[in-house]
């Protein structure tokens, strides 16, 4: 980080005073504390405390069999919590050696995508709500209610979807929730158009944004950044393209990349990236013609769970459901790191395995945590008001930052 | 003829030029729907309520189109995700610093009884530290159920008798939770 | 995938570090080697200044508790080199009651946080870090929650009766 200068006048008058930022400021969208010591109106130093809603998610996954820690990591970063979700059951796959066929994989590309943008549609808009435009994020929310509606279609549920099953899907996606597909990607970039005319020529947006908490790549680096962060930094790593997992290496995409690592170059990244999605759902919704519409699942009968009404009427789905539930199924006993591209960056799920029912280990590398760690650091010289927005566009999720 | 709908008058007696009804009712009314949430959103119940307040749902429709922030002026404390151990005596802090009358919603498995999270780290309900008034359940809860928590308040707050607060019934309540 | 194989990998590690780490194996393709804690960051530090390896994103650190060994607490170290595309698993494991290992904070700025979970969850105590607390859970919580003779639930609560959970 650049030196910034360090003021130590003790006369009273100009001594610098304590604010206390946080845990429920309305302006930190979440539970976060910082202990800023102030000179006027800019930062001298700042210590960030988190934890306010620590939940203690490893050690639940310690006592859980591996289909119900899914719940478990819909409320990481809740925001879009099916990248989640299939992270999750692809780590869970790779360990048992599952192969999914393709249409899963398309149809997860379809969901993680609309994940993404209903992410960013939260983060570039509360940026403009902080900069002092509500009105972006009103028209965008709207949108976001529309990748719900898809959700309840796939899944039956808004925000924590548990979305998916170790193989694949629950259930097939129903017209219904085509429809409303297709109506979204045909709706939503006007408005993502019009939200961009708003914002990106703006000059009160500008004026606030541009140079702000500026990054350079390799402080970026340095802390281990990764996502629409380190991207705004100059850096193309993306998981997606990088390591494709699910068949991304069969999409056709770009990966934006910002200049400097500030607050602008964040929001650009972000918004580039919701085109980036709606590309790739466009493909995955093409290629989808060419495969057979009722496969929806991997067949693997020993770790898929048999749908309710088999269980009942027949023998060998009730055998499978017993072991599944009661964990009688062998596991290889042995470690897995799989990682994904979660809407904050690289979340990575590393689990131990020792044969068991439940995951011997299991620890989430969760990008907003290590996102925040440099929050305090590089505050420091800052503007309060610079702080804040700098905040919200690091977008950190208390639920992913305190696991 | 405009399509606002004004609230009906509470039962009273009605004359030419006059109208007369019992003062609680009349507050009541007017507190009810005028009411300032302040929320405390911590996880993903929080993400929920910013949707019941955005352009789909509109909590404002029920007055209560300000939040509060500041616990000095808000009525109704939305507590909203799971609350930890840590946060625990904030939450406390918060409900102290609000004014009388004050109501309090817990919203969410998590805020009502620690939902799936039954750690050590995790609080198992805020009606441990704080007295609740309505509960609203789901992991998370839509953002209907949250307007009809909402509206749950809307009747408690109509119908509370203006010395309720000065009973000795809601002093012991309080002096339950240690507060004074 | 990488753009160097992980045989090449481990022969360029071990013309520095022979005799002083163990292969583990390669589960799912991602070389496992194991090390001590005398020779860590040294390694750690070969790994990301090696003008040919570059492994200058620290992905992780975490640790493992196995109760029944010598050495319980195990610290693992992902390391990705973004120019070979090419990821690396260390593992230190660290003698029963003498949690220590130095920082490697002093290689990447990133691993602070990390080392402050880790220490809050399995009290491993890391040497030289700036500022070791925890970071998690409360401040005057006693005990390292994620050791596994630690249950779950708070072992305080007087609500749950054994009898109606069939226990």
């Amino acid at each position: 980080m650049q030196n910034h200068p360090v003021y130590t006048d003790n006369d009273p008058q100009t001594a610098p005073s304590t604010l206390n930022l946080g845990p429920t400021h309305p302006a930190t969208h979440g539970v976060f504390q910082n202990v800023l010591q102030l000179d006027g109106e800019r930062i001298i130093s700042g210590v960030s405390t988190i934890g306010y809603i620590h939940r203690a998610f490893e050690k639940i996954a310690e006592h859980r069999p591996f289909y119900q820690i899914t719940p478990l990591t819909d409320r990481l970063n809740y925001c879009s919590s099916p990248i989640n979700n299939m992270g999750w059951h692809m780590t869970v796959e790779k360990l048992l050696g599952i192969e999914t066929p393709k249409r899963v994989d398309y149809l997860r590309v379809i969901v993680m995508e609309l994940a993404r943008i209903s992410d960013h549609i939260v983060c570039n808009g509360v940026l403009g709500v902080d900069t002092g435009a509500f009105t972006g994020f009103l028209y965008m929310m709207e949108y976001r209610e529309a990748i719900y509606e898809i959700y309840e279609e796939v899944c039956g549920s808004r925000l924590t979807t548990n979305i998916g099953r170790i193989g694949g899907f629950e259930r097939n996606f129903n017209a219904i929730a085509f429809n409303k597909l297709r109506k979204f990607l045909k709706d939503f970039p006007p408005v993502l158009r019009e939200f961009q005319a708003l914002f990106n020529r703006n000059r009160i947006f500008v004026d606030r944004t541009k140079g702000v908490a500026a990054v350079t790549a390799e402080d970026a680096l340095a802390y281990s950044w990764s996502g629409p962060l380190l991207r705004a930094a100059g850096v193309d790593y993306d998981v997606r393209a990088m390591n494709p997992y699910s068949s991304y290496e069969d999409f056709d995409f770009e990966v934006p990349v910002g200049e400097n690592g500030d607050v602008y170059a964040r929001f650009l990244v972000r918004n580039e990236e919701m085109w980036q999605s709606m590309r790739l759902i466009e493909q995955a919704l093409m290629k989808l013609e060419k495969e057979p519409t009722d496969i929806f699942h991997a067949d693997v009968p020993e770790f898929y769970l048999p749908p309710k009404e088999e269980v009942y009427n027949n023998m060998e789905a009730l055998i499978y459901h017993f072991k599944i539930v009661m964990g009688e199924i062998d596991t290889p006993t042995s470690e897995v790191y799989h990682s994904v591209e979660g809407a904050n960056g690289e979340l990575g799920f590393y689990l131990v395995n020792d044969g068991g029912r439940s995951p011997y280990r299991l620890h989430f590398r969760r990008p907003s945590f290590i996102n925040y760690q440099m929050y305090a650091p590089m505050s420091r010289g800052m503007l309060l008001s610079d702080a804040i927005i700098n905040m919200s566009s690091l977008n950190v999720i208390a639920g992913e930052l305190d696991a | 003829m405009s399509d606002i709908q004004l609230v009906e008058a509470p039962p009273g007696v009605e004359g030419a030029g006059f109208f007369a009804t019992s003062l609680d009712k009349a507050i009541g009314l007017a507190r009810s729907n005028s009411l300032w949430p302040l929320p405390f959103a911590t996880s993903c119940c929080g993400i929920e309520f910013m949707a019941t307040m955005a352009s789909h749902y509109d909590l404002s429709r029920f007055g209560a189109e300000r939040l509060s922030f500041s616990p000095r002026q808000a009525d109704l404390l939305m507590v909203m995700g799971t609350i930890s151990k840590k946060m625990g005596p904030v939450l406390r802090q918060v409900y102290l610093q609000m004014a009388e009358p004050r109501w309090v919603m817990a919203v969410g498995a998590c805020a009502s009884s620690g939902g799936i999270f039954d750690t050590y780290s995790v609080l198992q309900g805020i009606d441990e530290i704080i007295p609740v008034d309505v509960y609203v359940p789901g992991c998370p809860p839509r953002p209907e159920a949250i307007i009809d928590g909402f509206i749950g308040i809307q009747k408690l707050v109509q119908t509370e008798s203006l010395r309720r607060r000065n009973t000795p019934e809601y002093q012991k309540l309080l002096a339950s939770y240690g507060i004074q | 995938m990488g753009k160097i194989t992980n045989e090449e990998l481990l022969k360029k590690i071990n013309e520095k570090f022979d005799q002083q780490i163990t292969v583990v194996g390669e589960p799912y393709g991602l070389l496992t080697i194991e090390t001590g804690r005398e020779q860590i960051i040294e390694l750690l530090e070969f790994l990301k200044n090696d003008t040919v390896l570059q492994f200058i994103f620290l992905t992780d650190i975490t640790a493992v508790h196995y109760p029944e060994t010598a050495n319980p607490i195990g610290i693992i170290y992902h390391v990705h080199s973004l120019v070979n595309n090419v990821r690396i698993r260390i593992k230190v494991f660290l003698p029963a009651e003498d949690y220590h290992i130095p920082t490697a904070t002093t290689v990447w700025h990133g691993a602070n946080w990390m080392e402050r979970e880790t220490y809050d969850f399995f009290g491993v105590i890391f040497d030289g870090h700036p500022d070791l607390r925890r970071i998690l859970n409360v401040d005057d919580m006693t005990v390292f929650p994620m050791r596994r003779e630690y249950p779950l639930e708070d072992p305080n609560r007087v609500d749950k009766k054994d009898y109606f959970f069939g226990r």
